[in-house]
């Protein structure tokens, strides 16, 4: 088994301040890696480093064998939700034909040969976006828009999707559309997903390893063995507890982790209303 | 005087028109080279936010055109220093929105004020001056009409050849540059190309008026559609007929050629947006999920998430 990204002994610092170091991180196809964190712990930064947009202070980073560089085929990026304006001239499936010919030069053709047609409506369909494609995007709602973001970050078959906090300011209803989707994803076509998020719940149940990063520590491991109270007490040197409580995880205590806190509570109030 | 008083046989006169159409054959052929490339530049205007750009950028086209007027250099070459150097400054200090409209905002009455320094301190022409500002019908030599020729084709030519990964940089910045589009030349570069464009319009349409003809064709055509084709295609279409037509109907009277162009553009965007109306009633029926306003907190957690970003 090749592995889809690898990490080795890296290192990421602006000026004094280190984010991570000594990162070894292996993720194999079809592998669903949810990366936790406060803020400013790295995680986008880590994204930007296998995109092969911010270099690497220390290590080597190589997606499917290879040094990571600027605008690989091999990567799908989803990143963190914003709306379109009105004034877009792009109806939803447009977006999704930018991921197959937007790094193109010339001018879009509105006679498109058959085969691309064909490509971009598998990829609609593949994300469930069919009733809403020909819509234009500044008219949908965030959910149809992030639904069309996966679709278009689809659209090179890549072997990694890399998702930055791509439920924020999703509805329940349309956070789980979006996790469906990259499960599916990746149990169909063995597509590896590292997924960055504030929020593990919603990601729980199809999560594989945690990579849980904090002031430049970090622990790799399955859901059960890190989230734990006594790691993340470690990671974060002062006393946190960790509540299980069906598929559900609360954290409580830590200054940065409060982040997470009251979206918690307010889901497992609503779970269990 | 009263209205009636008005010898409205001297304002609205068609009756030499056969004569006097060879007289603005340069202002016909500018205007309708500036109709497509006005009408292309304009999609892009909307798409990037860059409607109080393109003003400021007009207003320091302004001041180098009435600078040169001053020093009996040629117009176009002022108004080219002055957008150029506009659009330099956007480019280098200012490509997120906020900067950008502060800068602009600073910019702008600099660039106006400057502008009218010139002009009271010309001699020559009244004409001239006013036409800087409202644009002219007759102003166009040979010369202008070559210069005009030329950048319009080149910015034709170079947008052209952007097209795509510039939509692609416009509508989403990350992705594109995680795929590799150069997103911080892209964006400037584009800014630079419509410094060209509003130097070469000025003389025709006018410092003040020149939204007209950058920013409406295309805010009318997305009223009606979002095509990506289509958008284009329709704002060169209304950009081309407000210039031309404006033209035309400007001869037979002794008005301005700016006040119809404006009102042809105007007309053109009331008339798209009771259309978009119209569509947007059959858009909502269609709606199949309920509709969650864009960049609107849409969990508890999420508005929590804003007001804590708002007061860290």
């Amino acid at each position: 088994m090749t592995a889809v990204v690898e990490l080795r002994d890296a290192r990421l610092s602006f000026g004094a301040r280190t984010l991570w170091s000594g990162l070894d991180l292996t993720v194999g196809p079809g592998q669903f890696i949810t990366v936790l964190g406060s803020n400013g712990s790295g995680k986008s930064s880590l994204l930007k480093a296998i995109l092969g947009t911010l270099p690497l202070t220390e290590g080597e980073v190589r997606v499917c064998g290879r040094p990571a560089r600027r605008g690989s085929r091999r990567i799908g990026y989803i990143p963190q939700h914003h709306g379109y304006a009105v004034d877009v001239p792009l109806r939803g499936r447009d977006l999704v034909q930018l991921g197959l010919d937007g790094t193109r030069w010339g001018p879009p053709l509105p006679w498109r040969n058959r085969e691309q047609r064909r490509q971009v409506d598998d990829l609609i369909e593949r994300v469930g976006a069919g009733a809403f494609a020909n819509r234009p995007i500044g008219r949908l709602s965030g959910g149809e828009q992030q639904q069309l973001r996966a679709a278009q970050a689809l659209a090179t078959e890549p072997a990694v999707l890399l998702c930055d906090e791509p439920l924020l300011s999703l509805d329940l209803r349309h956070q789980r559309g979006v996790v469906d989707l990259l499960d599916k994803q990746r149990r169909d076509r063995d597509t590896a997903v590292l997924f960055v998020t504030h929020e593990i719940n919603p990601v729980l149940p199809v999560t594989d390893q945690v990579l849980y990063l904090n002031d430049g520590r970090f622990r790799i491991g399955p859901p059960d063995e890190v989230m734990t109270s006594a790691v993340l007490s470690e990671l974060y040197r002062s006393p946190i507890e960790v509540i299980r409580r069906g598929d559900q995880i609360v954290v409580l205590g830590a200054d940065d982790a409060s982040h997470t806190h009251p979206h918690t509570t307010s889901q497992t109030t609503k779970a269990t209303a | 005087m009263s209205i009636a008083a008005i010898d409205w046989h001297q304002i609205v006169n068609f009756d030499n028109y056969g004569e006097l159409l060879p007289l603005v054959r340069n202002s016909l052929i500018a205007g309708a080279m500036l109709g497509v490339v006005g009408g292309l530049v304009s999609v892009f205007v909307m798409t990037r936010d860059l409607p109080f750009a393109v003003h400021g950028v007009s207003e320091l086209s302004f001041a180098g055109a009435s600078g040169a007027l001053l020093l009996g250099v040629s117009v176009v070459a002022g108004s080219f220093v002055g957008s150029l150097l506009a659009a330099l400054a956007l480019g280098i200090l200012g490509m997120r929105a906020r900067d950008r409209n502060s800068i602009i905002g600073v910019l702008m009455p600099f660039g106006l004020g400057l502008g009218i320094l010139f002009l009271a301190l010309y001699k020559g022409r009244a004409a001239n001056k006013f036409g800087l500002l409202t644009g002219q019908i007759v102003a166009i030599d040979d010369t202008s009409l070559t210069v005009l020729l030329v950048t319009s084709a080149v910015v034709l030519i170079v947008l052209t050849a952007i097209w795509r990964p510039l939509m692609f940089a416009s509508v989403d910045p990350e992705v594109a540059a995680a795929r590799g589009v150069p997103v911080r030349f892209l964006g400037p570069f584009f800014v630079i190309l419509l410094g060209c464009t509003v130097a070469v319009s000025i003389q025709v349409i006018g410092a003040l008026l020149i939204l007209t003809l950058l920013c409406t064709p295309a805010a009318a055509a997305l009223q009606v559609t979002s095509s990506p084709s289509l958008v284009p295609l329709l704002s060169v279409v209304f950009a081309f007929s407000s210039m031309v037509g404006g033209i035309l109907l400007a001869l037979g009277t002794s008005i301005p050629i700016s006040p119809y162009v404006t009102t042809i553009s105007f007309a053109i965007y009331l008339v798209c947006r009771l259309l978009g109306r119209l569509q947007g009633g059959r858009r909502s029926v269609t709606a199949s999920a309920p509709q969650v306003e864009p960049g609107r907190a849409a969990t508890p957690r999420a508005r929590w998430q804003r007001a804590t970003r708002r007061h860290p």
